[in-house]
């Protein structure tokens, strides 16, 4: 029998000070009984001497701290596995919410994980085909890697992050995939699109769905991630499947971060969110990945929203410097009504240089990809410029970038939600756009590759 | 078995424990039955605050601590090189080998294997005055690199026995006789990271650190025993420039410290560098590289002491007398790792919540670079070159990390998001970087290069520095407002960055370009400006000028193989000729 405590002494927003402990550790996992026997959870987030600080779970209201009971359980926060997980959904905790029987765990996992070693790790190199080309060409996802998809309140993440979820694949093989989906403090709607998407796909007997919404205590949020990502590594290395984890939205997780941060009066970093929210959202993204002599993987898409669309907001800051690129959508885009609204030049994916080429997708890959790029750059300046001077003032040649931009927008980005092209479907029409512009200018591109795939029509 | 105190507080990678007395600052202590590796940062009374490298989660008051009663320290000798090391030197693959693909904790491997049996040919005779930093023999540690073992710092006196033949690193290879007494030598040496390793006398840098990149070795070139910064928003190529430089310098040794960045990057690391080949020697590249790796979600206080062991090694290297390069990619998770362990400590902060000791200590790791004389009777010129990779929040270098950097380095490749998103790579934008070696090395390359580089390249910067002041120009007034010759500036610097500037690391031809080379591009560049300046004077006609089909023959050069382009300088430049004196006759015409 473990030793209550009654010597609870303090509770400020989500902490409790419990004194005359004895015994206890550090990150042990706390259980809270009140009078009427509700329980609630706790994590040790300190210990000096025989004061122990506590972050409760499920935030302080209704406690009373003369009668209620605290029980430290001698282990950290564990999520009961199974390969039954599969179609079911479960709290923001990891307990079963849908109604149906209780999981009978094969194992219990520690929530926190532990760090991978570096040499275990298996490059990530298998191209995943979205079936979006300005993903597949331009900002290639592979399988392992995370590629978090920057939004802004009112752009349509949800329905790239659904496209994505629905069509991806690697091209010719037939493997084990499932989706592990948390929604981390946001609304009913918002999480029942993706639920509602995944039941209609019928992709919900290969999903486990963690819920945490915006109702639900938010210091909770800052497990589900966890309890997500802990499942799906269960899924990915122990039972060889192929995982896609959609965890949405970032931000609030990282403002219950800072929810306890500020409680526990720490030296606050940029906008009052902690110095170590870096090294906290590392320790998430970093579980994403492929592992030697293993037949699963992770691949994480984390959806975040910018406050203001400001790209250097500490929450997209701190997560583009861990993830392995970025796709960013763009409200002028979305104005214009281009879906995906998927802003290609600030976007990237650091690991399609080694997803992509011959015996991968096409030996043209790469070429094309760079020259799209430089041409679409060049191609946006040029429109600036003819909004202020009026077309005459561009040279021959912008004039052809500029036209080359607009059709790139209209015909290469926006596509639709559910258009599923195949990747020579993109090449093609990347070729098609670059026959715009002049031969000369297609200085990124290998003579061989122009010679083999240019459309040869526009010579006459 | 050292002296035993109490955990009486945890707090994330920050224990307090008392009964401490005796220790000094910055011994290493194990913590708990786990035996967490830990440091002692702090002492009150017989208090001592330790970082602990490993992670804390179920550490609790009570539980024992102990001191080892030395401070942090790496292993040195043959062995090194090839590695895979964490923040505190253990061996990840070895790691592995123990324990699977996650890390766990407690773990004690030695940094180097103790038992392995290398071929030891000693350089001195018995009977030879010997002292600190001579070399006693040497051990060939891998194809790349001859590891020579040295009289430990602190040793002086007459050799009194020497080994030949194969042996491990703790067994003596040499007995020296000194004042007091005859000292056993083994290949091992032990040095404490935070103590830089001792030299004759520093030097001044006077020669590059070429590294096939143009814009740094044309622009902003580095010096061997120099410093760089490489800031940059995230997505601006920081650690591809990292990269690049790791694959391509002419250093003879290679220090990677990946600090608090992504796994990914050092299997990326693990699994390329085996594969890609030296130009200047045709080995591996891995058989001249160490790799320390503490990812991002290993534990934050082994981050700090990364860098530590990481420079200490290439000091080592140094001290043999070879051109060695860190490059430290990230210094800002160091910096914060750094401020999450104050923070913890409850101390006052300065900027942005970083320890007021921040630049001191930045500033301390980065004097540890130089061209330095070694010790020993026979000196020799070694060199740590140190490049610092930086991340600033937003990409905006007003934060302290970057100015507490700027202030010490004297090269700053400054990366741009504007450069990144159009997809030139490198992103170092070339009107904010500087390099404050180009006068100390024009010497270098006014001998080695031709006499007419220091010129070639003011000539390249005028022309990108008037670019930008003719951008201004044709964004207010449209590019018809411009002269031709003016125009034919514009056309120049496109040149410039689309053919030169620009290079692809992925492209297997244009991902190193020999200073040779790079001569070659410069030159035939600037000949399509001059030449192409007057025959403008001489009333050509700009259209056709722009249209030359020569120019798509400058702009391919860069994708010509090293042993074909002193041939293909020829073509291009007769063919510019040939096509400009053309021009010149059809413009008389057209007149």
């Amino acid at each position: 029998m473990r030793k209550e405590y009654r010597t609870i002494k303090e509770v400020v927003g989500p902490l409790m000070m419990v004194e005359n402990v004895e015994g206890v550790k550090y990150d042990e996992l706390v259980e809270i009984e009140q009078q009427d026997g509700e329980l609630r959870h706790g994590r040790v987030l300190e210990i000096n001497g025989d004061k122990a600080l506590l972050q409760l779970f499920e935030g302080s209201q209704g406690l009373r701290i003369t009668t209620s009971k605290a029980r430290f359980l001698g282990r950290s926060i564990e999520l009961a596995v199974a390969p039954d997980m599969l179609g079911r959904v479960f709290s923001g905790m990891g307990s079963p919410i849908d109604g149906g029987a209780e999981l009978i765990p094969v194992k219990r996992l520690d929530i926190n994980g532990a760090p991978m070693n570096p040499t275990a790790r298996d490059y990530p190199s298998e191209f995943i085909q979205t079936g979006i080309s300005a993903i597949d060409g331009l900002n290639t996802l592979v399988r392992g890697q995370k590629l978090p998809v920057f939004s802004g309140s009112g752009l349509p993440h949800a329905q790239v992050a659904a496209q994505i979820a629905r069509q991806s694949k690697v091209l010719g093989k037939d493997e084990n995939f499932a989706v592990v989906f948390a929604a981390v403090g946001i609304t009913f709607e918002e999480a029942d699109y993706f639920i509602s998407d995944f039941r209609a796909t019928g992709a919900i007997e290969r999903t486990v769905t963690f819920v945490n919404l915006a109702n639900d205590p938010a210091i909770e949020r800052i497990a589900t991630p966890r309890m997500a990502i802990t499942a799906a590594e269960y899924l990915a290395y122990e039972l060889d499947m192929h995982v896609l984890v959609i965890i949405t939205d970032i931000t609030n997780y990282a403002e219950a971060l800072r929810e306890v941060s500020a409680a526990r009066k720490e030296v606050p970093g940029r906008r009052g969110y902690p110095g170590y929210l870096y090294t906290d959202l590392a320790t998430m993204y970093e579980r994403a990945g492929r592992i030697k002599d293993k037949k699963g993987s992770i691949t994480m898409i984390p959806i975040l929203s910018m406050p203001e669309d400001d790209i250097t907001h500490p929450i997209p800051d701190l997560t583009g410097y861990i993830t392995e690129g970025q796709i960013i959508l763009s409200r002028e885009l979305n104005r214009r009504g281009l879906t995906p609204p998927i802003n290609v030049l600030p976007s990237l994916s650091r690991l399609k240089d080694k997803g992509i080429g011959s015996g991968k997708t096409r030996e043209d890959h790469a070429d094309t990809m760079n020259q799209l790029f430089a041409a679409y750059s060049r191609g946006r300046d040029a429109k600036e410029l003819a909004v202020i001077l009026g077309d005459a003032a561009l040279s021959d040649t912008d004039k052809l970038y500029a036209k080359f931009a607009d059709s790139f927008e209209k015909e290469y980005v926006s596509q639709g939600y559910y258009t599923n092209r195949t990747i020579e479907e993109t090449l093609a029409i990347g070729w098609k756009l670059l026959s715009i512009l002049p031969t000369t200018e297609l200085k990124r591109i290998r003579d061989a590759y122009i010679e083999k795939y240019l459309p040869k029509a526009k010579e006459e | 078995m050292g002296e035993v105190g109490t955990i009486i507080k945890v707090s994330g990678p920050l224990i307090v424990a008392d009964g401490m007395a005796d220790v000094q600052m910055y011994d290493v202590v194990r913590v708990s039955q786990k035996r967490l590796i830990g440091e002692v940062i702090e002492l009150r009374g017989d208090r001592a605050s330790i970082q602990v490298y490993e992670e804390t989660g179920g550490i609790g008051p009570g539980e024992p601590v102990e001191t080892t009663g030395a401070p942090l320290s790496v292993e040195l000798a043959p062995g090194l090189i090839e590695s895979i090391y964490d923040g505190i030197q253990r061996p990840l693959n070895i790691i592995r080998d123990q324990t699977g693909d996650r890390i766990t904790r407690g773990i004690v491997v030695d940094a180097l294997d103790h038992e392995k049996l290398w071929e030891f040919k000693p350089v001195c005779a018995v009977g030879e005055l010997v002292k600190a930093g001579d070399i006693l023999g040497t051990v060939q540690e891998t194809e790349a690199v001859e590891h020579r073992v040295m009289v430990p710092p602190g040793v002086e006196g007459t050799l009194s026995w020497i080994f030949e033949g194969s042996c491990n690193i703790i067994s003596p290879i040499a007995k020296i006789k000194t004042e007091k007494e005859e000292q056993e030598v083994n290949m091992l040496q032990r040095w404490p990271v935070r103590k830089g390793r001792p030299y004759g006398k520093k030097l001044p840098p006077n020669e590059p650190m070429l590294t096939g990149q143009r814009v740094i070795d044309t622009l902003f070139p580095i010096a061997k025993g120099g410093v760089a910064a490489v800031p940059g928003p995230f997505g601006s190529g920081k650690t591809v420039v990292q990269h690049q430089l790791a694959k391509w310098a002419d250093a003879d040794i290679i220090v990677y410290v990946g600090c608090g960045e992504r796994g990914n990057e050092m299997t990326d690391v693990l699994m390329e560098f085996p594969e890609l080949k030296d130009p200047r020697t045709g080995l591996s590249l891995m058989k001249r590289t160490v790799l320390i790796a503490n990812t991002s979600d290993m534990p934050v206080a082994a981050r700090e002491a990364s860098i530590y062991t990481g420079i200490t090694i290439a000091e080592y290297f140094r001290d043999m007398g070879y051109k060695v390069a860190v490059m430290a990619d990230s210094t800002s998770r160091w910096a914060e790792a750094l401020r999450e362990m104050s923070g913890r400590l409850e101390e006052m902060p300065g900027e942005e919540g970083y320890p007021a000791y921040l630049s001191s200590r930045l500033a301390e790791f980065y004097e540890r670079a130089g061209i330095v004389e070694t010790l020993g009777s026979n000196p020799r010129l070694g060199a740590v070159t140190a490049i610092g990779a930086v991340s600033p929040p937003g990409g905006d270098i007003s934060e302290p990390v970057s100015q507490a950097t700027l202030r010490i380095v004297k090269v700053y490749w400054g990366l741009s998001s504007r450069l990144a998103y159009a997809r030139h790579f490198p992103a170092i934008d070339w009107l904010q970087s500087y390099s404050l070696y180009i006068d100390r090395l024009s010497a270098w390359y006014k001998k080695e290069i031709t006499e007419e580089w220091p010129d070639m390249v003011q000539r390249l910067m005028d022309l990108l520095q008037s670019e930008s002041e003719l951008d201004e120009i044709v964004r207010l007034v449209g590019i018809d407002a411009l002269s031709f010759n003016d125009r034919l500036i514009l056309e120049a610097t496109r040149s410039i960055r689309e053919d030169f500037l620009h290079q692809n690391a992925f492209h297997e031809v244009d991902t190193y370009a020999s200073l040779k080379k790079q001569l070659m591009m410069l030159s035939v560049i600037l000949a399509y400006y001059e030449q192409g300046m007057d025959a403008l004077n001489a009333d050509a006609s700009f259209a056709k000028l722009t249209a030359l089909p020569v120019r798509e023959a400058i702009a391919r050069f860069k994708y010509t193989p090293e042993e074909e382009c002193e041939e293909r300088f020829k073509q291009i430049m007769e063919q510019l000729c040939n096509e400009m004196n053309g021009l010149s006759e059809g413009g008389e015409e057209d007149a």
